[in-house]
This record gives C-alpha cells, sequence and structure tokens, in this order.
C-alpha cells in the first residue's frame, strides 16, 4: 500500500538478474530425439503440460537411463512470458543428475529460489509466480509417464494454492485456530492468495476446484453451527426484553464477539458493556470505547449505527446504543 | 535506434504544442477566475485554445465542449450522471455499450451493475466490429444511453458511429461514443451525425497528458460530475488547466491538418509495414485494413507469447504493447482478441504496432528486422514449433486449467 502502489510500476523491474538473463539465454533449451535417447542408451520422455490457449506451455524431454532411474539429459521448449521461459529453464536444470524420484521432489518453491540473485529477493513479483508452478507441474507428468502412473499419484495432499504450496488440510486449520474472516487475513497467515490470485476465487487467471472464499464461507457456517446450538442451550430463544439483566448482558457479549469486535480491533480500539437499561419503549444499552475507538469521529457515527444495527437485527428492534 | 510504435497508449507532444503551453506556467500563471490582470493575462489563450478546440471537432458555439483532466473522466462523466439522471431516479432503467469499451466504460459500467442499473454488453463480429442490428434488437423504451466507442484501442477497427446515432435518434435514446482513438486518424465532425456526448483526450494526438474532453450536444446537457467553483459554466469545476487548454487547442489544430497525411502517407507506411509482417509465417491480421484506423496494427504471430515479444522488442529499442496474457496484470487474454473469437491459441499472442506522423520508414525498416529476428528466436523456445517423438500425443491442445 501507500507510494508504491500507487504509483505502480513494470513487472519486468522486480524479475531478478537471473530470470532476465535466462530469458535472454535459456541454457536448457532445446529437444532430445528419439535417435539421441536411442544412443545414450537412455529412455526418451516427452511430457506437455499447459496450453498456449491458457497463455502458458511448456514441453520437457527427459533421457533416462533405465538402469538406476537417473536423468541424463533435461531439455524444454516453452511458449510462455520470460518468467516462464526462465522458470522452464532451472526447472530442467534443476532435474539434470537426479533420479525421477527426487526430480519428483522439486517444487516451483525450488524454481523460484534458485532464480533469486539472492536469498531475501523474490525472483519475479507475485503474479508471475504461476508460471514457476507449470515448470514443477510438468515435472510430475514426466516423472507419471516414465513410471507408468497417474500425475496425482505424486500429490500426497490436496493443495489449493500452488504458487505457495498451500494444502487444504493447513488452511482449514489456520482459519479455524485464528478464527481468520478475509482472504487478506489468509494471506498474512499462511502466504495463500498472495502471489498469482487465481485460488482466492473464481475468474482469476485459472479455475480452481476449491477457492479460499469457499473455505472462509465454510467456516463461517461452522461458526454459525455451532453458535446455533450454544445459543439453544444458553436459552437465546428467549425474548430479549424478558431477559434478566445477567442474561441480557451475556447475549449482548455474544452478538458483539461474534459480530463487531473483530472489526474494532482490526482498526485497534475495543469496547465494553456498562450497563443495560430499560428507558420506556427502549432498551439503552450503556457502552465504552477503548483504545483506538475512543474519540474517533465514526464511534459517534458510522461504527455506532453499525453496532446499534446490529444489536437491533440480533436481539431487539427496540434497542438505543449510547456511548458514555 | 529507439523506436517507438505505441501510439495508441499515448504520443510524443509536438513541440509546437509544448512551445505555446510553455509560457503559462511561469509568466501567466494567474487564476483565470480572478480580478486582476494576472487573471486576465491568460484569457486570451484561453479563447483562442477553446476557438481551436471546438474547431477541431466542429462544434456549434452553442454546445458545450468541457475540459477535463482525462478521457476517463470523460466517460465516467457521462454514465454516472445518467445513471444519476436517468436509472437512480425510475425514468428509465437500461444502458448499451460494446464489449471492448475502454476500462473507463466498461469498469464504469460494472459499477452502475451493481448499483441495479441494467447493462447491455454488445457483441463484437468476427472483423472486431460491432454490427448494427445488435443495437437496434437490444433497445428498449427503457434504454437511457448507448455509449460505443468509434475506434477500437487495440485493433483500430472503425466502429459504425453514424448509423448507431442514427438507430438512437430514431429510438429517442442518447449517444456517447469514445472519440480518443478517432481524433487526428479519421475525420470527426459532430455536426455531420446524431451524437450527444463525444470524448476525447489531447495526449492521443500530441497534446499533453491530463487534459481531457467531453463534448456536450446543445439541450443535451449532463449535470456535473465535478461539483465546486462552478468553472466551465458549472459543468466541471475545479482551476482551469489554462496551459492544458492552450496545448489542447494547439494539438487538435496540427492533428486536423495532419489528417491527409495520416490518412495517405501514415496508411500507405503502415500497409506496408503489415505486408512485410504478414510475409513472416503463421502471422495473423483480424480486422480488414480499410475497416481500421489508418495507424493501427493489431497481429499475431503464432507460437510467441506477446510479452515474450515484447521483450525481445524492448531490448532492441523498441515499444510496442499488447493487452495480452503475462503483460498485463490480469494476467487475462486479449479481451478483443477472445471477444473476435480469435482461434484460442492466438488469443495470447497480439502484438499492436501504432503509428504516428512522426514515425519513419528507417524506423518501421529496424522494426521489421528486429522482428524477423525475434520471431525465429522466440519460435526456437517455443514449445509449438517443439520436436515430438513418433507416437508422442501433445498434451498442449488441450487446456489444464
Amino acid at each position: 500500500m501507500g507510494i508504491d502502489s500507487l504509483i505502480g510500476g513494470t513487472i519486468w523491474d522486480e524479475y531478478s538478474n537471473k530470470v532476465t538473463d535466462l530469458m535472454n539465454n535459456p541454457q536448457n533449451m532445446g529437444e532430445i530425439t528419439q535417435e539421441q535417447a536411442d544412443e545414450m542408451g537412455a529412455k526418451l520422455i516427452v511430457a506437455d503440460f499447459g496450453a498456449e490457449s491458457c497463455g502458458d506451455a511448456v514441453r520437457l524431454y527427459w533421457a533416462v537411463d533405465p538402469k538406476n532411474d537417473a536423468i541424463l539429459l533435461s531439455k524444454f521448449k516453452s511458449f510462455g512470458c520470460g518468467t516462464a521461459i526462465a522458470s522452464s529453464d532451472t526447472m530442467a536444470e534443476l532435474c539434470k543428475g537426479k533420479t525421477v524420484d527426487e526430480a519428483v521432489k522439486i517444487t516451483n518453491i525450488d524454481v523460484e529460489m534458485a532464480m533469486r540473485d539472492n536469498p531475501d529477493t523474490p525472483a519475479v513479483p507475485p503474479q508471475k509466480m504461476h508460471c514457476s508452478v507449470m515448470a514443477y507441474d510438468v515435472i510430475k507428468k514426466a516423472a507419471a509417464q516414465y513410471k507408468g502412473v497417474d500425475m496425482e499419484s505424486f500429490e500426497e495432499e490436496i493443495i489449493v494454492c500452488e504458487c505457495a504450496r498451500v494444502t487444504l488440510s493447513t488452511l482449514q486449520e489456520v482459519i479455524r485456530l485464528n478464527d481468520l474472516t478475509t482472504v487478506e487475513q489468509i494471506a498474512d497467515y499462511t502466504k495463500a492468495g498472495a502471489f498469482c490470485k487465481s485460488c482466492i476465487r473464481p475468474g482469476g487467471h485459472e479455475a480452481k476446484d476449491i477457492y479460499l472464499v469457499d473455505l472462509l464461507e465454510e467456516y463461517e457456517k461452522e461458526k454459525m453451527a455451532s453458535a446455533a446450538t450454544l445459543g439453544n442451550e444458553g436459552g437465546s430463544d428467549v425474548d430479549f426484553a424478558k431477559m434478566t439483566i445477567v442474561q441480557r448482558i451475556k447475549a449482548v457479549d455474544k452478538v458483539v464477539d461474534d459480530n463487531i469486535r473483530q472489526m474494532l480491533i482490526m482498526d485497534g480500539g475495543d469496547m465494553e458493556i456498562l450497563d443495560i437499561k430499560d428507558n420506556g419503549e427502549n432498551i439503552d444499552i450503556y457502552i465504552r470505547y477503548l483504545g483506538a475507538c475512543n474519540g474517533c469521529a465514526s464511534s459517534s457515527t458510522g461504527t455506532l449505527f453499525a453496532i446499534e444495527n446490529i444489536l437491533k437485527e440480533k436481539l431487539d428492534a427496540n434497542i438505543r446504543v449510547l456511548p458514555i | 535506434m529507439n523506436v517507438y510504435l505505441d501510439n495508441n497508449a499515448t504520443t510524443i507532444v509536438d513541440p509546437q504544442v509544448f512551445a505555446e503551453m510553455e509560457p503559462y506556467f511561469v509568466q501567466k500563471y494567474g487564476n483565470p477566475n480572478s480580478l486582476h490582470a494576472f487573471a486576465s493575462d491568460t484569457h486570451p489563450g484561453i479563447k483562442v485554445g477553446m476557438e481551436k478546440i471546438y474547431a477541431g471537432i466542429n462544434a456549434h458555439r452553442e454546445d458545450s465542449v468541457v475540459i477535463t483532466s482525462c478521457a476517463t473522466e470523460s466517460n465516467n462523466w457521462v454514465l454516472k450522471s445518467i445513471y444519476f439522471e436517468y436509472i437512480l431516479t425510475g425514468k428509465k432503467n437500461h444502458i448499451m455499450i460494446s464489449e471492448v469499451e475502454h476500462p473507463s466504460i466498461i469498469a464504469t459500467a460494472k459499477f452502475l451493475e451493481s448499483m441495479g442499473c441494467r447493462v447491455t454488453y454488445l457483441p463484437i463480429n468476427h472483423e472486431g466490429i460491432i454490427d448494427v442490428q445488435t443495437v437496434r434488437d437490444n433497445i428498449t423504451d427503457k434504454t437511457a444511453l448507448v455509449s460505443v466507442m468509434w475506434a477500437n484501442n487495440e485493433t483500430g477497427a472503425i466502429f459504425p458511429v453514424e448509423e448507431i446515432g442514427e438507430i438512437c435518434a430514431e429510438k429517442g435514446v442518447l449517444f456517447h461514443t469514445d472519440a480518443v482513438q478517432a481524433i487526428g486518424k479519421l475525420p470527426v465532425n459532430v455536426q455531420l451525425f446524431n451524437v450527444d456526448y463525444l470524448t476525447f483526450s489531447a495526449h492521443k494526438f500530441h497534446g499533453p497528458k491530463g487534459v481531457g474532453a467531453l463534448f456536450m450536444k446543445k439541450g443535451k446537457e449532463l449535470m456535473p460530475l465535478l461539483h465546486g467553483g462552478s468553472q466551465m459554466n458549472g459543468y466541471r469545476s475545479g482551476t482551469l488547466n489554462v496551459a492544458g487548454i492552450v496545448g489542447m487547442g494547439k494539438a487538435i489544430e496540427a492533428a486536423v491538418d495532419a489528417l491527409d497525411f495520416e490518412m495517405t502517407e501514415i496508411r500507405e507506411m503502415r500497409d506496408d509495414f503489415e505486408d512485410e509482417l504478414l510475409k513472416i509465417e503463421d502471422t495473423f491480421v483480424v480486422t480488414p485494413r480499410n475497416k481500421r484506423t489508418p495507424n493501427t496494427i493489431l497481429i499475431s504471430f503464432r507460437g510467441i507469447e506477446g510479452e515474450s515479444m515484447l521483450w525481445d522488442l524492448n531490448r532492441a529499442g523498441i515499444g510496442a504493447s499488447t493487452g495480452s496474457a503475462c503483460a498485463s496484470e490480469d494476467l487475462e487474454a486479449n479481451s478483443v482478441m477472445e471477444a473476435i473469437g480469435a482461434a484460442e491459441d492466438l488469443a495470447h499472442t497480439a502484438i499492436r504496432f501504432s503509428l504516428s506522423r512522426y514515425t519513419t520508414e528507417e524506423e518501421l525498416e529496424y522494426t521489421l528486422k528486429v522482428v524477423q529476428a525475434a520471431v525465429i528466436r522466440l519460435r526456437g523456445i517455443s514449445s509449438s514449433y517443439a520436436y515430438a517423438p513418433e507416437g508422442h500425443e501433445s498434451g498442449l491442445d488441450s487446456h489444464h486449467h
């Protein structure tokens, strides 16, 4: 955010020197023909991934020694932008000398790390991370072909964000433990969704089976279901107006916890409930703002209306909220 | 050698335009609305600038040509004011735009859609042009506005604005055209056909950035988008951009003067250059030349992703453009190519060369050589032209997404 986000810049400026050099002079670009493989006594593997219609595609050639599964020679051809070509090149380089089983363990993150000029600076801008994913996928495809198995058999877990390689189970756990409600929070906690953004919601660069918004929705439903159960146990079916003062404070507190507090805390503030009194037709809830909310202009306008509306909707239409 | 072939994005400022603007920064800097000589020193320049701007599109003196900050502002103004006046009040519920409008129209329309306005996105045909019949078919008595660009920024395709204007007149629907890509490339005369609003921008015809305009026909004036000190007769408040008005005036005068040159000499240079490019195998151009602005080529090089081509061009000092894949933040295929329904594998391979009256034969000869070399290098890398052993079933034709 801030000044850098306002003026933007060209994505090329964010490429590492290695990416630039490899785009200008790819080292492992080329083909392995059947004749070459035969001469080496090797098995030729030709694996394709991607499609021109999707904007990037790669063909990987391996000459594999059938005696020990060692990759003797590794070459690529690629349709894509500079990072796609550099990633494919780096991937082909990393395969060389490894066995097929070792090569399958190479991830897109290894490819990206190998293209960095220094360990702390990413080799490509976030929206280009997906280019390295293709390099990873094509290895699996080649290995599957060599072993005569299905490509999916190399994937032990379901990956939701391929750029950052975050699994479904990790995401579900992190969302639940930290009570995450936004995709930005997920990105902060896990890096999922921080790169090409395809996994956030439908309509991105790539179609996915599972999106981050689905996971948030799933968690939201879970929370509501458990709240409903808890609510029933606590007897919140009872009319708010007829509750005892203790029940009322508990009920208000719960609504504040579930719907309001998070929003205030994010802005560095909080609130507490001081008292609840009947005042003719109205039920007045006296609150005190804490932290940054205290003295914030919106605490007597927008935020206050929001709090009042939520409480009205959830508990009783006659509620008035009065900050002290 | 540095070659600028991205003139549909922006243009070099004509040195004469710059010279006319210069006094309005350090010498004649008064606020035109003030009451002193500093202010009145700016008035003759503003008057001359405005007269030239009116003359540039042949607006009637009773029409309003309001100076804005850019074409995006002009386009936002039209759609949003129409929304306030007609949609929000319930008089109408519908606007119509083409599916290949500039983002300042598309994004604004999408926003209005989210506010409850019905929006029709008119399709383009295989030549990249709107069929007039689709306008007729989609107009209802609840349609408030039709907004269709005069010429497309990507392909240069010229849209039938005269005919669309006629349909709108007949149906009593307001008509707006975004003429950003038309001024200086095509004759623009607002009195020759029915048009209520017309957007243009100085930096597309060798004027300064930050100066746009909106023509509003007499009697069709919109409510303001920017409220404030009532400059520009209250239609667009904000201290006048004096140097900008002076610059835009000079620029449009020069652009109209150079129109014949653009439509003959530049067109010929463009055609020759295109002929040479098309001699490269597996290259495609969509919109026929006679249906395009004289300066634009959108060409596909099979097997070469657009951004890689830009990369090689840039290394040789050449600036061109692509709306395709990796080059833009949203990583989408060229929207026009997709809309045309071009073969899917070509959607990411389109490169746009856009010339101007400053483009030289020598520059195009040099560019041709660079393109030829880049095609050889990049197709050498490309999987599209790669070897496969006998019996290999290519996996590159299907979607993986």
